[in-house]
């Protein structure tokens, strides 16, 4: 056993120093205020302990991956600081994002308004009152173009939060990079595409379960082939615990939606490594600290036993679950907002020893309404602070070997197997989903919680304790309403300049590939976007055919 | 015999979260009353007209997209089209303070912002019902 850990051991020194030569290490040598060295990796000092060491945690960068996916983690580089924004026309948005990418951000995160996320353009009477509400309106390639405008696609990462209609933003995206002059092999990013937990937890759904499914491994064929540095879902358990699961729950149904993409991908055709290394995660970072970071490795050590045992995966970027967070929304409370940055900071520090590989965090004021720009800039504060100053990425997953930390992975990973083994006998996750048994229990697990607050068994400082009286809250950022007008109005400019024969054209072709299972129908919508086809028609069409999910 | 109180929980527009509607729907029912949930992306249309067949005593609205200021007062406009402006509307979710003054100017009789008890919710609702609401 000995002779086992000591050849892991150089192969991660090996792994260590090839990495090295491609992202230098941040300071060399790492040391704290009292000149101590700081070494990248703490390891078990007892022979007797190292048997378990392997199998339990391994080396960084090794199977199963529960000390982190690299093998010397944020030594050489932080987690991409990525924030959440969109609000309103593509115009103010473009503005943010310039703003946050000067102000040091390292990726791009776009928030859509809800007509996008549900595939209706700003003039449907269903997107009435919705218009740039919770995020950016796009209802043509128009809008992306004004959106990414002056953003350099070769350079910027850029994740976009979008599921049922993802195929015709991601189509939308590589018609302005293109355009950019950057072929879509270079462009990199995230396209959420996770209907599943639409069904479960967040409500932008369209059709239903199974012509969804089909879109998705469409996405992930397409991908494969023709953007191999995008990922094609990002599996969310965000939504999951903000609907008011526990954090196993999260974990499970999480993994649980994840298994399902794989079957059905594996069912439409494709090999496991083909599109396994593009699945993406991304959690919440909650409140008890402790419970958060060990979620983190657990559900990195039980995606790696999955991907090899279940679905025999060979190449090992199959096997290592990459994630983002999120801090939780849901634990920021409108009462005394200026506390909200003091949980953001903790829910951010358990992300960072959890090794997540992007984050996010969230403002104090969004309990109350979109971030203002102040506010934002506090929230992207708070990762620098932890990047630069608190010293806790200078070496690689320091929780480990804690007693109680190690415990607690072991405790939440069996509990989550549990789940997973009762979502198998039912028929798997989309079963599940279609159900309602998900629904049910993160409903059950709400209803505690909020029980809890209200016999204050559960202490929300400001809320249920520690109360002041407060003034109206008044500098929060207000979306002009005329903008639902200056919408429509750019809509059918669009619709007046483009080639109308050209757009039924395509869109026929697209109705008329949606009949046959085995087309893709990637390529087909592309054709349409580029033709300035808008994202209500494309989904309409798709509507048409497909039926909408009017609820489990 | 005390008539037991009729509510229906609506979410207008295209807004998914749920997580509040759905708490206040079993709080309502744990303390006795009948409650009729619409589920996600209901027209202000729909929600008047199932608040009238399902002859309730309340609606109570619930939205966190911002929607609020087009979507509730909607609501009641269409509840006065089918002349059945006399049932009382409610809203719930992230409303900013400066805008419930326009909701109550609307109709709106109350709204719950973050943080409220469920009991708060439950005494108004009943007060609503008895005739005798004061703020």
């Amino acid at each position: 056993m000995t002779n086992d850990y000591n050849q892991k051991k150089q192969q991660w020194e090996q792994q260590v120093a090839k990495t090295k030569e491609r992202f230098p290490e941040r300071k060399s040598p790492f040391t704290n205020s009292s000149d101590l060295t700081i070494e990248p990796l703490y390891l078990p000092t007892n022979d007797a302990e190292k048997e378990d060491y392997l199998k339990k945690l391994g080396f960084p960068g090794q199977f199963p991956y529960t000390r982190g996916i690299q093998p010397s983690m944020f030594r050489n580089r932080f987690w991409t600081m990525r924030q959440y924004a969109g609000f309103g026309s593509a115009q103010e948005t473009n503005k943010r994002f310039k703003y946050l990418l000067d102000q040091g951000q390292t990726g791009l995160s776009v928030a859509f308004d809800l007509p996008t996320q549900i595939g209706y353009d700003s003039d449907d009477a269903m997107a009435e009152g919705e218009v740039g509400k919770v995020g950016v309106a796009i209802d043509s390639l128009d809008d992306m173009e004004i959106l990414l405008d002056k953003i350099p696609l070769d350079k910027v990462s850029t994740s976009m939060t979008i599921n049922a209609p993802a195929s015709v933003l991601l189509a939308m995206y590589i018609a302005v990079a293109e355009k950019q002059g950057v072929p879509k092999e270079k462009i990199t990013g995230t396209i959420q595409n996770d209907i599943l937990k639409e069904y479960i937890a967040r409500g932008t759904y369209i059709y239903p379960p199974k012509p969804s499914m089909r879109l998705i491994t469409n996405i992930f064929e397409y991908c494969a082939e023709h953007i191999p540095k995008f990922n094609t879902i990002s599996i969310s358990g965000y939504h999951i615990r903000e609907a008011g699961s526990t954090a196993v729950q999260e974990v499970a149904f999480t993994l649980a939606n994840g298994m399902a993409y794989v079957d059905a991908a594996i069912e439409s055709g494709l090999k496991v490594d083909q599109f396994a290394p593009r699945l993406a995660f991304f959690f919440n970072a909650h409140n008890n600290f402790f419970e958060e970071a060990a979620k983190f490795r657990a559900a990195r050590r039980i995606w790696a036993n999955v991907m090899k045992d279940r679905y025999h995966a060979q190449d090992e970027k199959s096997l290592r679950l990459r994630f983002h967070t999120q801090t939780g929304g849901s634990t920021l409370t409108a009462q005394q907002p200026d506390n909200n940055i003091v949980r953001v900071a903790l829910q951010a520090l358990s992300a960072v020893l959890g090794g997540t590989q992007s984050l996010h965090t969230n403002s104090k004021d969004e309990a109350l309404a979109l971030p203002t720009e102040d506010s934002a800039r506090i929230a992207l504060r708070t990762q620098q602070i932890l990047a630069h100053e608190s010293g806790v990425a200078d070496t690689v997953d320091p929780l480990a070997g804690s007693y109680y930390v190690e415990n607690l992975t072991d405790e939440i990973e069996e509990q989550v197997m549990h789940y997973i083994e009762r979502i198998d006998e039912m028929g798997g996750a989309v079963q599940a989903v279609e159900d309602g048994f998900m629904q049910r229990e993160i409903h059950q697990a709400a209803y505690q919680t909020q029980k809890d607050i209200e016999s204050e068994e559960e202490i929300i400082v400001g809320l249920n304790a520690f109360r002041i009286d407060e003034e109206v809250h008044e500098d929060l950022l207000k979306v002009d309403e005329r903008l639902e007008q200056a919408q429509v109005q750019g809509l059918n400019k669009i619709r007046n300049e483009r080639n109308q024969e050209e757009v039924d054209h395509l869109l026929s072709s697209l109705k008329q590939a949606a009949t046959n299972n085995k087309e893709n129908l990637m390529p087909y919508i592309i054709e349409c976007v580029k033709a300035y086809a808008t994202i209500g028609e494309i989904c309409n069409v798709l509507r048409d055919e497909f039926g909408e999910f009017t609820g489990a | 015999m005390k008539k037991t109180i009729r509510v229906l929980i609506a979410k207008p527009g295209l807004d998914g979260h749920d997580r509040g509607a759905l708490i206040i729907a079993q709080a309502l029912r744990d303390h006795g009353m009948e409650v009729i949930y619409t589920g996600l992306r209901q027209s202000p249309q729909q929600i008047a007209q199932a608040a009238i067949q399902e002859d309730v005593d309340v609606i109570g609205l619930s939205s966190l997209s911002g929607g609020h200021k087009t979507l509730f007062p909607k609501v009641v406009e269409a509840l006065v089209a089918k002349d059945a402006g006399d049932i009382p509307v409610v809203g719930g979710g992230v409303i900013p303070d400066e805008d419930i003054a326009f909701l109550k100017d609307k109709g709106i009789r109350k709204v719950f912002t973050p943080g409220t008890p469920t009991k708060d919710t439950i005494a108004y609702i009943e007060a609503c019902v008895r005739g005798d609401e004061n703020e």
